[in-house]
């Protein structure tokens, strides 16, 4: 593995290990890792970095939708155009063209189920291309970005073993 | 008549290590770095086929030596992983874990009074095990400044040349050590001049990190002298699942099979289920569980370098084995537990060459190594 792929690896799982971790994990020193991260970054591999939340257990508790999406295209409006658009929107946390049964995966975030059908029904629904929206409402999460949100399993093993 | 225990136990002391299980199941708040486990569970492939195996009711005995199918992809890994070729007909004996296997090979090749060379530090049942076939033990210590390898020259100085069977584990419980192929030739070289059957127990030999594993059984003049064990509980961390192997050529596996017979008469099937979906489709899960491992040894060598604690490079399974800061290493791991609430194992415990030295396992998550290191520290600052 290189050490680019190596620092990645490492962010991907906990993006709050320290520099110094990351090092010692690598066999690479501080100053390499922060030269990783910042072409990392620089390149545009890594984007952002965000903490996993169980909005469930947020207050006020955050409504969240996936909405699939239909679309037409003509010669002056491809995918990327309408994506361009839709991303605009800050209730849009994820917008994906897909293969399948529709064209976009979207998930959006609002505050309340009146608040989130009100942005589809009023933001998206009207875009001109749209010609059908499909919103399922996120009723629970079990893992998030590689995240169970179970209890987790106790260490039940002896505590001391040969 | 009186349950007096027979003379051949009253040879074998109470497990050192007993002692320190208790002390640490004192308190509820201690990190334990004490454990010989992993701390994955097996990979969900392997615990959904034993699933459906007992849902269609696949519970009956398996053959003694085990299921064809299992023997047969035990073949092609020993093949494909590491260059060894058992028939899977009559080479192979599948166990109830690697310590079944250990015991089969003890009682099958061993008259009482013949002697055992072990190489020590090592796991804890090998000793016990020679003893309770009636042999005599030869402790072959290995030595830090050779990174715990076995070497010719402590061989030659242990007395090894005069006995009968030698007995190795790399990479090694509790030191982490391992051996290269050219570390190893001098040790083969050894075991076919002075006419040695070989125990190589290489359950750890997927956990190799800084170089490929090699297995004395692929050099010269070694294969019709070695039984080989490996087994499902460390890579595939399948530890309560109880299942091992034996490979060695067919009068051996024969031999260990007519005690497994009578005593075990086949390794748990539900095990054995998971172990066929385990080889056939559960590599990734060995390779990320192996990565996971890799990081927490690099940040444990790396931490213990910092905070002055000497400890050479161990290379494979999931332990480390540094020099313990006091003299006497059960005293001080019984006061870092009362002191800090981290639990290690006094080397000691492992047989010769152990003392002065801590079994550190870092078969722990991150967070927890992290802490733990962290009290270490305080305690030895």
């Amino acid at each position: 593995m290189s050490s680019r792929e190596a620092v990645l690896d490492l962010l991907r799982e906990n993006a709050r290990y320290s520099t110094d971790d990351i090092a010692r994990m690598t066999d690479l020193t501080a100053e390499e890792v922060e030269a990783t991260i910042e072409a990392l970054e620089d390149d545009g591999v890594i984007r952002a970095y965000q903490a996993v939340v169980d909005v469930e257990k947020t207050e006020p508790e955050r409504v969240r939708a996936s909405v699939e999406l239909n679309v037409t295209l003509d010669r002056e409006t491809g995918y990327d155009d309408i994506a361009e658009r839709l991303a605009k929107f800050p209730e849009v946390k994820t917008l994906r063209l897909v293969s399948g049964d529709f064209d976009f995966a979207m998930e959006v975030e609002g505050d309340s189920m009146s608040e989130v059908s009100r942005f589809i029904s009023e933001q998206v629904a009207p875009v001109p291309e749209i010609t059908q929206t499909v919103t399922h409402y996120i009723m629970e999460t079990y893992k998030d970005r590689g995240v169970e949100f179970g209890d987790g399993h106790d260490d039940d093993r002896l505590s001391i073993s040969p | 008549m009186t349950f007096e225990e027979s003379e051949r136990l009253e040879t074998v002391p109470p497990s050192g290590i007993r002692r320190f299980f208790e002390i640490a199941e004192e308190y509820d708040d201690v990190i334990s770095l004490g454990v010989g486990e992993p701390d994955f569970a097996p990979p969900w492939a392997a615990r959904d086929a034993a699933i459906a195996s007992l849902e269609q009711g696949k519970t009956s005995y398996t053959a003694n030596r085990g299921m064809r199918e299992l023997r047969e992809r035990l073949s092609t890994h020993a093949a494909e992983k590491y260059g060894l070729t058992y028939d899977p007909d009559d080479e192979i004996l599948v166990t109830t874990g690697v310590s079944e296997a250990v015991d089969l090979a003890f009682r099958a090749f061993l008259n009482p009074g013949d002697s055992v060379a072990i190489a020590q530090p090592c796991y804890v049942s090998y000793v016990p095990g020679a003893q309770l076939a009636g042999a005599e033990v030869v402790d072959v210590p290995t030595r830090e400044a050779d990174d715990f390898k076995l070497t010719g020259e402590v061989l030659d100085a242990s007395g090894a040349a005069e006995a009968d069977l030698l007995v190795m584990c790399y990479p090694n419980n509790p030191t982490g050590a391992t051996m290269t192929k050219a570390e190893l030739e001098p040790v083969a070289e050894f075991a076919r001049e002075h006419d040695l059957l070989v125990l190589s127990d290489e359950v750890y030999a997927d956990l190799t990190y800084d170089h490929e594993h090699t297995s004395i059984a692929t050099l010269p003049g070694m294969r019709e002298r070695t039984v080989v064990f490996n087994g499902f509980s460390k890579a595939y961390a399948m530890t309560g699942l109880r299942l091992g192997y034996a490979m060695a050529p067919p009068e051996a596996i024969e031999a260990m099979n007519r005690i497994h017979q009578y005593t075990m008469l086949s390794a748990p099937t539900t095990a054995q289920h998971a172990a066929v979906e385990a080889l056939d489709n559960c590599d990734p899960d060995v390779a990320e569980m192996r990565e996971q491992y890799d990081r927490r040894r690099k940040f444990l060598l790396s931490r213990f370098e910092d905070i002055g604690i000497d400890c050479f490079r161990a290379a494979g399974a999931f332990y480390a084995f540094p020099e313990c800061p006091w003299d006497d290493s059960a005293a001080f791991a019984e006061a870092l537990i009362e002191e800090e609430r981290v639990a290690v194992v006094p080397g000691d415990v492992f047989g010769a060459g152990g003392e002065g030295h801590l079994r550190v396992s870092y078969a722990t998550g991150l967070s927890q190594l992290k802490e733990a290191i962290d009290r270490v520290e305080s305690f030895v600052g």
